[in-house]
């Protein structure tokens, strides 16, 4: 059963619909409510290696669902620790916990700059309101 | 004016016409700029009626040698197979004839639990996992195979053995421009393939394909022409002969990741060259880079089972720019011919067909020697139902005076092979009788020398 | 239904094979040799003619009723067509016959040809692709010919195409090595030549379009677009697929392209088959003609037709043989039916396509507030919005009223898309009844809505879970190991929305 919409406060957003934890000089990323949504019911993600590294506004992997398939898109730039598991075995965990257990991957960030760029939550929910 | 294809009467278009709020059909175009509305009336012949339609065409049929006007034992990749009555009875039910793509499946169950069982078939043939719905033809599925093995491995290089089919290995160049693949031919020695070149030519390659039958009716040594490609990181790909698996094994049994070929001779008719229907099996692990349609068995809201297209976003009109191929119209009502036959074949039909015409092409090779003096090429190498024979003279020279005495002895190979000018290739299915087998040889011993 | 393996017994075969016991059977090396035969069905030819008639039956062809699916031009199949293309002369005949013995089918091929040069108002035609997506790849293979012979490959790299696009057009772009330059749609449903005149240089190769676009509309500054794109020194590519709707009365080549694929399984009646088989032509301008696939069909000079494989240029094969021939034997003998009067099926086409508009626009959407050609495009955005309801919704009851459903959520600019083509080939009572459904569905979405959220009731399935397929692939028959097969209700709403 999907999530209710929600955006947390403490996370940073990027306009293509995608999240960042930050956590010192790491991060977890996923996808957001928003994007999850639109896709409907998760039957696949398409990982990134661990030790690959990931640039900010570009592609790092791939999630599907029944109808559609979508790039995940990095909000930072970095280097893969980890892949998210249970969302590669069980994909609709991210409709059911978009920002819990529904992260993808967590990266060492390279340039944690970068995070000024992003949006914070309420700017995010200004920018669905406008779409 | 009415038209046997339109219902359209003038009172119809009166009334359509008010509803719509135009005042004739002309105005329907006005968004049509003036520059590009064509003047004048199609420069075509008047149009025809089915009668003489009919007339028409059934003339230009007649004018052609097909094989109820000659006695044919030309192959080289189109097969002349007995095609039972029950696969046009079929085929010709107009829900299955006139329907489309399977995208509603409520409304599509025939075609789509038709198209389950069509993949059945062909990976139980095979050994494969995973079958698509069908390629257009053998050429192009070897294509198709090239794109799954560069996206799997990475790799910029196919080999092709120049025992292969020589239109299947011209139309993987010509695809191979555009997916930016280089393309090698290892060399054929004395109608087989040596895996010592295969091994060579097969580093740093993506796919190694090779035909079994080959293109010359000889068995190739598959399971070490797997291994060495295997052995190399490529992907083997074998080209088959959906007939010849009642007697050969398996391409997965001996670890071919691919397994691919021409359907015509399981089902459909010659046809001047089509259409027809390429298959493409593969092992699990590449299903998701599978181009094409594959249905898959699911439920209902009630819990009954039922059959959808599924893993459809690999196609093109889901990931578009970034699809496994760009396949849509694909040749189901053609796969759907092969199905009825293998069904109807059986699996020891299937069996008995490999059987007979292992013993009707061994017979044919033995009496062209016996009765006209020609030896087979590659005497060496076991063959299945097509075996290479020299000739005494220009090969097309001796189908054009065989053909005189109602006999097509078989495909001249000079066209493409080098130093084969005077080789037949003789093909010899299950309709063939050894009295049409001394014929043959009979004709020859006049014309061949 | 059972799958025909599980009516399988053991004994059983329809097949009769010949049988040669009194000559020597070569043995297979052992290597080589079947170690388990094939588990294909077993058998009588009455249960295998039961099983595929049943089939039949839970099956919907333009022979059973209206097919409406937007862009694949679902029209009658005559079947005359279909007793020419079973004489013996061509089903029999092999395609590497010697062409003084392929006279009648070589001569068959050649009419097919001039008959879609004249259409097209182009120069020269292959025959050769398979179907529509095989003659774009084959298109756009011949665009990179002809600026790799001018020097000019490196330099152009890039294909525009609109957001409307079909989704093979894109894929094509991929698989001939190009990268793709969206253009975006302006509100009257043209191409926005504003946004194309930034996106178009000396680094484009070539303009895929279809006209009128998959929104059923003719683009209105194709002028300018033919000028912005050879002004750059780019070719220009029709995709065909929407060409029922201009026959006799604009030709692509007067418009500006260069190439045109047709897809004789839309246009020329080649019955679609449940996915194929199609065909796939290509008509081009003379510059091309050098680099068209071989052989080439021609005429001799000492009289009759022959293949022609000296091309020295030519790209090559996409395809065996010259094409698929059977498809060319429909197409030719339904072309000849009409001649110069498929001027008629066209204007028939729009004028069938408008009618329905002008009945349902009230009650559906309307993105573009235009006159359609032989298509049109309605949205159930706002049916979704108040009601509820999808663009799916609305398809799955249509099924209950016995219509095949249009095409949904394609073009991918407009939400909840339903895209309507109900070709020349029907009659004013079907159309009629096929409004008459959709308003009372759009009335059932306000007042009884779970009629088309649990729809279809009268097909041979309900819905079917297509999550289930994916995530749980099943794609055979298991034998002895198939999964369960009926097993708990679950509720599934299958919607098909867009990707972020």
């Amino acid at each position: 059963m999907a999530a209710a919409e929600s955006y947390p406060e403490e996370l940073r957003y990027h306009e293509e619909h995608d999240w960042a934890r930050i956590e010192g000089d790491e991060a977890l990323l996923g996808i957001t409510w928003f994007a999850a949504d639109s896709l409907g019911e998760l039957v696949h993600f398409e990982p990134p290696e661990a030790g690959s590294s990931v640039t900010k506004d570009q592609s790092y992997g791939e999630v599907e669902s029944v109808k559609a398939v979508s790039d995940v898109i990095a909000p930072l730039s970095g280097e893969v620790l980890e892949v998210n598991r249970q969302v590669v075995d069980a994909p609709e965990t991210v409709n059911e916990e978009p920002y819990g257990n529904g992260w993808l991957v967590r990266i060492r960030l390279t340039d944690p700059g970068e995070a000024d760029a992003l949006l914070d939550a309420s700017a995010y929910r200004q920018l669905l309101a406008s779409q | 004016m009415t038209h046997p294809f339109l219902a359209l009467t003038e009172s119809d278009r009166e009334e359509m016409l008010r509803t719509i709020g135009v005042a004739s059909v002309g105005e329907l175009f006005r968004d049509v700029p003036e520059g590009v509305r064509f003047g004048r009336e199609l420069d075509l012949e008047p149009a025809l009626s089915e009668q003489e339609v009919y007339a028409h065409v059934a003339e230009l049929a007649a004018r052609n040698a097909d094989a109820s006007r000659e006695l044919s034992f030309l192959g080289a990749g189109m097969y002349d197979h007995y095609v039972p009555a029950v696969v046009d009875a079929i085929l010709q039910r107009g829900e299955l004839l006139t329907a489309y793509t399977p995208y509603q499946p409520e409304m599509s169950q025939g075609v789509l639990q038709a198209i389950f069982e069509y993949q059945t078939a062909i990976c139980e043939l095979t050994g494969m996992d995973v079958s698509n719905a069908s390629g257009y033809d053998g050429t192009s599925v070897a294509a198709d195979a090239c794109y799954i093995a560069k996206h799997a491995t990475g790799r910029g290089k196919v080999v092709v053995t120049e025992a292969t089919n020589p239109q299947v290995r011209q139309v993987v160049k010509t695809y191979a421009a555009g997916f930016g693949l280089e393309t090698v031919e290892v060399p054929h020695r004395d109608g087989v393939t040596d895996p010592d070149e295969v091994e060579r030519a097969a580093a740093g390659a993506a796919a190694v394909i090779f035909q079994q039958p080959n293109f010359f009716g000889c068995l190739e040594p598959a399971p070490e022409l797997v291994a060495r490609a295997a052995d190399a990181g490529a992907l083997p790909v074998a080209h088959v002969d959906l007939l010849s698996l009642g007697v050969l094994e398996a391409p997965a049994r001996y670890g071919a990741a691919i397994a691919l070929g021409e359907g015509q001779p399981a089902g459909n008719f010659p046809s001047f060259g089509g259409p027809h229907y390429g298959f493409l099996a593969a092992r699990e692990e590449f299903i998701r880079r599978m181009p094409g349609r594959i249905v898959g068995e699911t439920l209902d809201t009630e819990g009954e089972r039922g059959y959808v297209l599924t893993l459809q976003t690999r196609e093109q009109h889901i990931r578009r720019e970034k699809a496994t191929s760009n396949i849509t119209t694909n040749q189901t009502l053609l796969a759907l011919g092969g199905l009825v036959y293998l069904t109807w074949l059986g699996p020891q039909g299937l069996r008995e067909l490999g059987e007979t015409c292992l013993s009707l092409a061994a017979h044919a090779k033995q009496r062209l020697e016996e009765r006209a003096g020609l030896e087979p090429v590659f005497a060496d190498q076991p063959t299945f139902k097509e075996f290479a024979v020299r000739v005494g003279r220009n090969a097309r020279e001796v189908v054009a005076a065989a053909r005189e005495r109602g006999v097509h002895p078989g495909y001249a190979l000079g066209r493409d092979y080098e130093g084969m000018d005077d080789v037949l290739l003789v093909a010899v299915t299950e309709r063939r009788t050894p009295e049409e087998i001394d014929r043959l040889a009979d004709v020859l011993a006049e014309v061949a020398r | 239904m059972k799958l025909i393996y599980e009516k399988s017994q053991a004994g059983r075969r329809a097949s009769a094979v010949p049988r040669h016991d009194e000559l020597p059977r070569p043995g297979v090396p052992e290597e080589l040799r079947r170690s388990q035969p094939p588990r294909l069905p077993e058998v009588p030819e009455f249960e295998l003619v039961r099983h595929f008639t049943e089939l039949s039956t839970r099956n919907f062809g333009v022979d059973t009723g209206f097919y409406p699916l937007g862009s694949c031009t679902m029209k009658y199949n005559p079947r005359i067509n279909e007793r020419l293309a079973a004489l013996p002369g061509f089903a029999r005949l092999h395609p590497l016959q010697e062409e003084d013995g392929a006279q009648g089918a070589l001569e068959l091929m050649w009419r097919l040809q001039e008959i879609l040069a004249e259409v097209t108002g182009l120069d020269a035609v292959s025959l050769q692709p398979a179907a529509g997506s095989q003659g774009e790849l084959t298109g756009l293979l011949l665009v990179r010919a002809y600026f790799a012979a001018r020097g000019e490959a490196e330099q152009r790299r890039k294909v525009v195409i609109p957001d409307t696009a079909h989704g093979t057009n894109p894929a094509s772009v991929t698989m001939a090595g190009y990268e793709l330059t969206p253009v975006r749609t302006d509100a009257r449903g043209n191409i926005d030549v504003d946004d194309l005149r930034g996106k178009v240089d000396e680094h484009t190769a070539a303009l895929m379009l279809t006209n009128p676009s998959t929104l059923g509309l003719f683009d209105e500054n194709i002028e300018e677009i033919e000028q912005i794109f050879h002004g750059a020194g780019a070719l220009m590519y029709y995709d065909g697929a929407n060409l029922n709707a201009v026959c006799g009365i604009s030709r692509p080549g007067d418009m500006g392209f260069d190439i045109v694929h047709i897809n004789l399984h839309k246009t020329f009646s080649q019955p679609h088959g449940g996915g194929g088989p199609g065909g796939g032509p290509v008509a081009v301008r003379g510059i091309l003609e050098p680099f068209l696939p071989v052989p080439a069909i021609v005429r001799r000079d000492e009289g009759g037709f022959g293949l022609d494989f000296d091309r020295p240029q030519t790209i090559g094969k996409v395809r065996g043989f010259a094409g698929p021939f059977g498809v060319f034997v429909r197409s030719y003998a339904y072309i000849r039916m009409w001649g110069p009067r498929l001027r008629e099926m066209s204007e028939a086409a729009v004028l069938n396509a408008n009618y329905v508009l002008a009945r349902l626009k009230g009650a559906y959407d309307l993105p573009f507030d235009r006159l359609c050609t032989h298509e049109f495009v309605l949205s159930a955005k706002t049916l979704k919005r108040e009601h509820g309801c999808t663009a799916l919704d609305v398809a799955k009851r249509l099924m209950d009223y016995g219509f095949h459903p249009p095409t949904i959520y394609f073009p991918l600019i407009v939400p909840e898309a339903l895209m309507v083509e109900p070709t020349e080939t029907e009659a004013k009572e079907t159309l009629d009844a096929f409004c008459d459904a959709m308003l009372a569905i759009a009335r059932e979405a306000a007042e009884e809505p779970e009629l088309l959220k649990e729809a279809p009731h009268h097909r041979p399935v309900r819905r079917l879970d297509e999550v289930r397929a994916v995530k749980r692939p099943v794609v055979k028959y298991g034998f002895g190991e198939h999964p369960v097969t009926k097993g708990e209700a679950k509720a599934v709403v299958t919607e098909a929305p867009q990707g972020v």
